[in-house]
């Protein structure tokens, strides 16, 4: 049945989560009522008694040092309380890891203030007065001269014989070695990188000409199998470049921030990731110990990686509450936001792919750069070849890679680091492969795609690395069977009058789960469970979705079920952060073993009051009951000889193995009842990954360039399913942040200034309800991961690659291969390139 | 425009710039860094106003109640509601007339109160996402279809796409999706649940429409 007027997709209601009573099926998240009638509170809600507001001086330059600063005028304004400059900032601290090791602070990291800015739009000083008014008044009034340095908004730029420098001490991050290890000492932490420049010759550059990537030489690299071998015996080689776009996370709630002092605690209520995670990240940025912190964030306005420990910004409200002895309550504009709200890294790439005749790739040589912004590196550049040695399984492979500092703001993890780019760059030569080899595009796909306990990357120790498993090629069949493939490629004819219709498939994949995290309930007396939750509440709802798997286990109605989170006074486990797709898996599997804890108590319990074995004791329906029926207890009565018992039963002893936050908060819940808390020890052979199969369809004016999304599906392999309607949305949600990457988001830079001129909205647009088909698909292959208890995997990033990939694939199919090699791809893009017969932008310069 | 020099070019230790300076330069090749941006359109207003005066005792009529406060000429709608009146469920995603979380109902129809001035709203009738819930905390329809559908992830842009719909379904009760979709294109969710938002929404038509049978 098809939901919508226009849809040409069918579909048939999947059930999911058979055998199951909660796994798998919908059910009200517990946030939901408070979201919907407007009481959910979000940062900028809060409001404190007296409380003052923050305003930000940012840098109009890119990269520049602060001569003079005069803020007598400002001081003296009535209504300005204080401000707060870089040197008042605490020294950044040293990390001690929850394994014990340390992890040296770098000095050279980004601060939340500074003096030498690195980049046009960063926060040299704040203001906190009566109103924003007066704040903003006050900065007006402050006299600040700055020095200009040179700078570096191109990673080719900098990376050019004699080029900028967008650090005084060059362009890339070096890691120098760890130094050896001295018998009976600890292990000594590796030093912090420092910055040193990169520089390739005239002659590494020569490619650049004919607008191929140049690629000259690079700090990293790593290979597998024979390349040369491989585009020997190749039937066809294809060598390209591509740029994917830089482009920001756009929350829809900005990094928004309040915080007050009281009995030397800080409280801060923000918007983040990870209620559980951000407490220790505020500590070390404000140098305090983690007890000190309070962290409130029941609800966050969108992440999509961008509010992972919430950043380093939040510290501007609480050092300045500090300095003015009131609450201060910071509020984010959008264009604040774009310049200190993180962004994905372009990545531009080069591939030399060999295919056999049946489009086996047998050889793969990936090139990638990217422009990460001044501070420290991110991920994608080696995630990008990881991810595209996984999904398209090459015979032989070699990458290389470099990350380029530049003078522009700092980027982040954003859904699908690394993973978008690399499957961006390598899906448009997939396609392109399949035409010239006559292949169709799904079968080229079939044969790439991996299964089972897939390899991955370079070997480590002898070995590839391998995934815990991988149902793709089902997801492709049942997609493309969906999706109608084989009818809508031989639809003829493609062109009516001006419009010309294209199909796309891609593929997708991302890591899908970490382990070792811990959980935490509580059965009450009153026979309640209540399961404590410090997973960051940013819409996925895994906040609450992850319960539901021990709600099972202990064979519990949901309705007896209470989940605690958003607050970090309230007791909260070790969690992980939510992005990188982890959280379904990670807290599932900290969830069922929880749960698997407290049956275990459970019988002990009855076996100790009804006599017999913990063994012969069974858990369901609410109670505690010999096996083959005859004495039990219910499970509120179980709760309160626990509390008799106390030991183990009630939480005032707990398993060694949990981490020290969990057994601080298992310590203040003890009491209360019958008390479970887990670390997740599951055994799991391979690497958690979950993978997407994406089909589009797009109708493209030839006159004027526009193009429609008529269609899109979206078939998951992602283990088990947990909550459908969150998943759907998570697979749309995140296949739409993708498309944003298809069909306009970018950033566009004025190169003279180095002053960005995309810092809202409507200059770098994400995709409105107009831009994507009324009536999209989704739908879950629901396999069960073999590797974790509960089989599911994570889901956020994986759509998004496929989400973009899909789009670009149906346009060269509507249009040809020689339209575009960069995303996005607007109107002007296909109208110039058409009348040309050859992609016209720039193929290489950043922010176009 | 002889006097910009290309900061690329210029040695160290090379001239300063102040800020003013500087923005001034900058303005002329079309970028400026400003700190006021989410308060003014222009910095002529900023200098009018004398921090913490000109404010005036205004009546506005919101969800049905009379409401007082002190308002400022130049103050928003969206300002006076989450900031005088309490009413935080408006959210502010842009402040610019970009993104639509600040959807109110001025007399039934829809507005960006980010680009509302209160004093412009005294005898009109304000309804927000607060006051659309009857008094004995029934759900509105569309409200109802929201949980029906789990509609949204992280719901900072459902107050606005729910009042943008409960004004849209007054006009066009029976909408197919594309329909209902053009009424809530002036609603951005950065989310993007679209598929799932559009789900929740017939749902609340279709609830709206069986409420109004009974
Ligand atoms: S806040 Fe008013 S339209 Fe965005
Ligand atoms: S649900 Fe997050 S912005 Fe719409």
């Amino acid at each position: 049945m098809s939901k919508g007027d226009t849809g040409s997709v069918e579909t048939t209601p999947r059930v999911y989560g058979a055998g199951h009573k909660l796994i798998g099926k919908n059910y009200v998240t517990a946030d939901l009522y408070a979201k919907v009638t407007g009481q959910a509170k979000y940062a900028e809600d809060f409001h404190a008694e007296g409380m003052l507001f923050c305003k930000l001086l940012l840098s109009p330059l890119p990269h520049a040092r602060v001569k003079h600063l005069d803020v007598r005028q400002a001081l003296a304004m009535p209504g300005v309380k204080a401000i707060l400059t870089a040197d008042e900032l605490p020294p950044p601290a040293d990390t001690l890891t929850d394994n014990g090791t340390v992890i040296r602070a770098n000095p050279k990291s980004e601060r939340a203030l500074t003096m030498e800015p690195l980049y046009q739009g960063e926060p040299i000083l704040a203001v906190a007065a009566v109103d924003e008014f007066t704040a903003a008044e006050a900065i007006e009034k402050i006299r600040i001269e700055f020095e200009p340095l040179p700078f570096a908004i191109d990673p080719l730029d900098t990376l050019r014989p004699g080029g900028p420098n967008p650090r005084t001490d060059g362009n890339i991050w070096v890691q120098s070695p760890t130094p050896p290890a001295v018998v009976g000492a600890p292990p000594p932490a590796p030093p912090p990188p420092t910055i040193g420049a990169l520089k390739w010759t005239e002659a590494e550059f020569a490619d650049a000409k004919y607008g191929r990537l140049p690629m000259g030489k690079t700090p990293d690299e790593w290979s597998f199998g024979d390349i040369e071998a491989g585009f020997k015996d190749a039937a066809l080689v294809l060598d390209e470049t591509f740029v994917t776009p830089d482009t920001s996370h756009q929350p829809l709630e900005t990094r928004s921030a309040l915080a007050y002092w009281q009995n030397g605690k800080v409280y801060v209520h923000t918007g983040t990731q990870s209620t559980a995670q951000t407490v220790p990240a505020i500590a070390r940025w404000l140098n305090i110990d983690v007890s000190k912190v309070v962290l409130v964030s029941e609800y966050t306005g969108g992440g999509f990686g961008s509010k992972v420990t919430a950043g380093v910004s939040l510290i501007i409200p609480a050092l300045l509450s500090k300095k003015a002895n009131a609450p201060v309550m910071m509020r984010i504009s959008r264009e604040e936001e774009t310049f200190i709200g993180r962004a994905r890294p372009s990545l531009l790439g080069r591939m030399k792919v060999g295919f056999s005749k049946d489009g086996r790739i047998i050889a793969l040589d990936m090139f990638v750069i990217s422009n990460n912004g001044p501070y420290d590196a991110n991920g994608d550049v080696p995630t990008s070849g990881r991810i595209v040695s996984l999904l398209y399984q090459p015979v032989a492979m070699r990458w290389r890679g470099v990350t380029m500092l530049t003078n522009t703001p700092p980027r982040s993890a954003q859904s699908a680091p690394g993973g978008l780019q690399g499957i961006v760059i390598m899906e448009p030569i997939i396609a392109k492969a399949a035409r010239k080899l006559g292949l169709d595009q799904v079968a080229i796909r079939r044969v790439n795609c991996p299964e089972g306990k897939a390899p991955f990357g370079p070997e480590v120790k002898g070995k590839r690395p391998y995934a815990t498993s991988a149902f793709l090629r089902e997801a492709l069949d049942r997609g493309a069977e969906q999706f109608k493939w084989s009818e809508r490629v031989a639809r003829t004819p493609k062109r009516i009058g001006t419009k010309v219709r294209g199909v796309g498939v891609s593929l997708s994949c991302y890591v899908g789960g970490t382990v070792g995290f811990d959980g935490l309930l509580v059965i009450k007396p009153d026979g309640r469970v209540n399961f404590q939750s410090g997973i960051g509440n940013l819409g996925t709802e895994s906040v609450i979705d992850v319960h539901r798997a021990g709600a099972e286990v202990l064979g519990v109605p949901w309705e007896k079920c209470d989940v605690t989170w958003g607050d970090s006074s309230k007791n909260l486990p070790f969690t992980c952060v939510s992005g990188g797709s982890q959280t379904t898996h990670a807290m599932t599997r900290a969830a069922y073993a929880t749960a698997m804890d407290a049956r275990q108590k459970l019988k002990e319990i009855a076996a100790k009051k009804l006599g017999g074995k913990p063994e012969n004791y069974d858990v369901a329906n609410e109670r505690v009951f010999r096996k083959g029926g005859g004495a039990g207890m219910t499970l509120a009565q179980a709760a309160k000889y626990a509390i008799q018992l106390g030991g183990i039963y009630d939480g005032h002893e707990v398993s060694a193995d949990l981490n020290r936050r969990t057994k601080a908060s298992a310590v203040a819940l003890a009491g209360q009842g019958l008390l479970a808390a887990a670390k997740d020890n599951y055994p799991r052979d391979g690497v958690t990954f979950s993978y997407i199969a994406s089909f589009s369809e797009v109708e493209v004016d030839v006159e004027t360039g526009k193009y429609n999304i008529v269609d899109f599906l979206a078939y998951a392999d992602v283990g088990s399913v947990i909550h459908p309607r969150s998943l759907g949305g998570q697979v749309l949600g995140r296949s739409i942040l993708g498309i944003g990457h298809a069909i306009g988001q970018k950033w566009v830079y004025d190169p003279h200034y180095g002053a960005m001129l995309s810092t809202r909205f409507y200059q770098s647009k994400p995709p409105t309800i107009l831009d994507v088909p009324v009536d999209m698909q989704w739908a879950a292959l629901d396999i069960p991961d073999p590797e974790t208890p509960v089989g599911a995997r994570g889901v956020g990033e994986p759509p998004v690659g496929g989400g973009c990939a899909s789009i670009l694939n149906a346009l060269s199919d509507a249009l040809g291969d020689e339209i575009f090699q960069r995303a996005p791809v607007n109107a002007d893009t296909i109208l110039t390139s058409l009348e040309a017969g050859r992609p016209m932008q720039h193929p290489l310069m950043a922010h176009i | 425009m002889s006097d910009i020099e290309d900061p690329k070019t210029i040695e160290c230790p090379p001239n300063t710039l102040t800020r003013r300076d500087l923005i001034k330069r900058v303005i002329v090749g079309g970028v400026a860094v400003s700190s006021a941006s989410y308060l003014f359109r222009a910095s002529t207003l900023l200098r009018q106003s004398a921090p913490g005066t000109g404010e005036r005792l205004l009546t506005i009529n919101v969800n049905g109640q009379q409401r007082r406060a002190d308002v400022m000429k130049q103050e928003t709608l969206a300002w006076t509601l989450r900031h005088k009146l309490g009413l935080t469920g408006t959210k502010l995603g842009c402040d610019r007339a970009e993104c639509g979380s600040c959807t109110v109902l001025i007399d039934g129809v829809p507005h960006y109160s980010c680009s509302v001035l209160t004093h412009t709203v005294r005898d009109r009738k304000v309804l927000t996402i607060e006051g659309l819930a009857s008094s004995d905390g029934t759900l509105h329809p569309v409200q109802q279809g929201v949980i029906d559908e789990q509609g949204f992830q992280c719901a900072f842009c459902m107050p606005g796409f729910i009042m943008a719909a409960v004004a849209f379904l007054k006009t066009n009760p029976n909408p197919t999706r594309s329909e209902l979709a053009q009424g809530l294109s002036g609603n951005l969710c950065r989310c993007q649940d679209y598929d799932k938002i559009l789900t929740a929404m017939m749902r609340g038509a279709e609830n709206m429409r069986g409420a109004s049978r009974v």
